[in-house]
């Protein structure tokens, strides 16, 4: 992974609510075309660092952030930059699938196209196709792209709004437990397209399941009570964490 | 008693109150509806809906003066009172902490609280005693007013319920904040906003009061806002006082007619509004 360039990088990256840091001076760097695990028990800060990451995390109730987060080099919270701008470059996909439910299936994926301009449906027609293939669900609903996106299932509903961040071709992906309100088969899928995803985008995913960080990741990031604890190659984290803390966490001692 | 039967017992109790509870709630509408539709049906006819009043003592005569007037009065207070209660209604669910929202909520829990003759009383001060003269115009603000909090309120409670997900989902793929509001949480709320519009207009469809002090009534058909005009509920005010028989049975009918229309226009809203998509698809 040495020679990929890094496509997003914290430095010193502390989030606050109010007076309270969520997560404290982060320094990490993703490389492109990886997958990145986040991993920690629950309130550890993980989730609010990843939405530091795409700039939603100002949109809770006092949050902000000290430090820098670099997208190609450059400062996403620098003066003058757009939140929206920066989250058209950094997609996300959340815990529970959030398709608009009075929006077609077609029309979901298209929300996120026609913010800043309007396509022609040609164009449309061409982007939305690529997404749902890309989502791996295209062959499921390529026949019904007009009915509405909340009879499909959640599997599918959770490949949709993946259809959706990807539509507008942002460079980073944001997976905030994406298969915690799936079955199986559902997250099995999932873990499949991070797979596929990554040789297009760089991918940064949450995750409560151990497993599933071993399985799909390249590199994995532990945090424990707002700080990040440890990070690296994921079979290294893995195999010979160095420290004491991770070990116990990923052998199940606590978390 | 075993301890199975009593449990039936208790549940098919229950279920009997729950009942009763249903049925008493919808019976005072049927009786009303069926009672006028015994007194008032029978004056219906053609003429009805397409003359204007005679004088007293003729027979014969409709209601088409007051039918245009409500229509127009009502309009106009909706065009003016939905888009500002829904926006409002909008505004505070989407910024429920600003000192902005937080007044106009009171301030509208407070009008909502106001009984409708005070804001006819208030409309008549302001703009007919001002103008010197009653008007249609002054009667649509005194109703618009009514309007306002009713639909403010309604709104702000159907746009709360939009999950906060949808919100987030729609800011993440780059949405500015007010686009959010409208594209996906007023979209997605549309049907309870609807609804709580259609309340409104039915509500203030039937009020009285504030157009005593504002549109005062007239016999003759009227197009001009910045007249005197008929409306339903004042028909039915000036019939049901009157002294002659045949009045009363005017006062019937055009109680049934306007019935009939707030029921009609909630029914075609229903329909043009029924949701595009269901579950099934």
């Amino acid at each position: 992974m040495a020679e990929a360039p890094v496509r997003l990088a914290t430095e010193s990256l502390t989030a606050w609510y109010g007076s309270k840091a969520g997560v404290r001076d982060v320094s990490l760097r993703f490389p492109a075309n990886a997958v990145h695990a986040l991993i920690g028990p629950s309130g550890c800060g993980k989730s609010t660092f990843l939405r530091a990451l795409n700039r939603m995390h100002e949109l809770s109730e006092g949050g902000r952030i000290s430090g820098r987060v670099l997208l190609d080099g450059e400062d996403i919270y620098a003066r003058g930059t757009s939140a929206m701008a920066v989250r058209r470059r950094v997609g996300m996909v959340f815990q529970r699938p959030t398709p608009f439910p009075t929006m077609s299936i077609y029309d979901n994926v298209a929300a996120g196209l026609q913010i800043e301009r309007r396509r022609p449906r040609t164009e449309l027609d061409g982007i939305v196709e690529r997404a749902l293939r890309q989502a791996a669900l295209w062959d499921e609903v390529k026949d019904r792209l007009q009915t509405s996106a909340i009879a499909l299932s959640g599997g599918q509903q959770q490949r949709l709004c993946i259809a959706r961040a990807v539509a507008p071709a942002p460079e980073v992906l944001l997976f905030d437990e994406p298969t915690a309100s799936l079955d199986p088969l559902g997250t099995q899928r999932i873990e499949e397209l991070a797979f596929e995803l990554k040789r297009e985008y760089t991918i940064v995913i949450v995750t409560h399941n151990l497993q599933q960080a071993a399985r799909v990741s390249d590199t994995t990031t532990f945090f424990y009570l707002g700080q990040m604890i440890e990070t690296g190659a994921t079979r290294q984290m893995f195999t010979t964490p160095r420290q004491e803390q991770t070990e116990a966490y990923i052998t199940g001692r606590f978390g | 008693m075993s301890r199975r039967t009593w449990r039936r017992f208790t549940d098919r109790m229950m279920v009997g109150v729950l009942y009763a509870g249903a049925v008493v709630a919808v019976l005072p509408l049927l009786l009303i509806l069926i009672n006028l539709v015994i007194k008032g049906a029978s004056s219906l006819n053609w003429a009805f809906f397409t003359r204007i009043p005679v004088p007293a003592g003729e027979t014969g005569g409709g209601v088409a003066n007051a039918i245009v007037g409500s229509g127009l009065i009502v309009g106009v207070a909706s065009l003016v009172g939905l888009p500002i209660g829904i926006g409002a209604g909008l505004f505070c669910a989407e910024y429920p902490a600003s000192r902005l929202a937080k007044v106009s909520r009171f301030v509208a829990d407070v009008l909502n609280g106001t009984p409708s003759i005070v804001v006819g009383v208030f409309a008549w001060t302001w703009i007919v005693a001002r103008q010197h003269h009653f008007s249609a115009l002054a009667g649509s603000a005194a109703l618009a007013m009514l309007m306002i909090p009713m639909v403010l309120r309604t709104t702000e409670e159907v746009v709360r319920l939009v999950p906060h997900a949808l919100r987030e989902a729609a800011l993440a793929l780059g949405y500015p904040r007010w686009r959010t509001a409208l594209a996906i949480v007023a979209r997605t709320a549309l049907p309870g906003i609807v609804t709580g519009s259609l309340l409104s207009v039915a509500r203030i469809a039937g009020e009285t009061a504030p157009l005593l002090f504002t549109a005062l009534g007239s016999q003759y058909l009227s197009f001009n806002l910045d007249q005197p005009m008929a409306a339903l509920p004042l028909t039915v005010f000036t019939y049901a006082t009157g002294p002659y028989a045949e009045w009363h049975q005017m006062a019937w009918a055009t109680a049934l007619v306007l019935i009939l229309l707030v029921l009609g226009l909630s029914i075609a809203m229903r329909i043009a509004t029924r949701r595009r998509f269901t579950a099934n698809g």
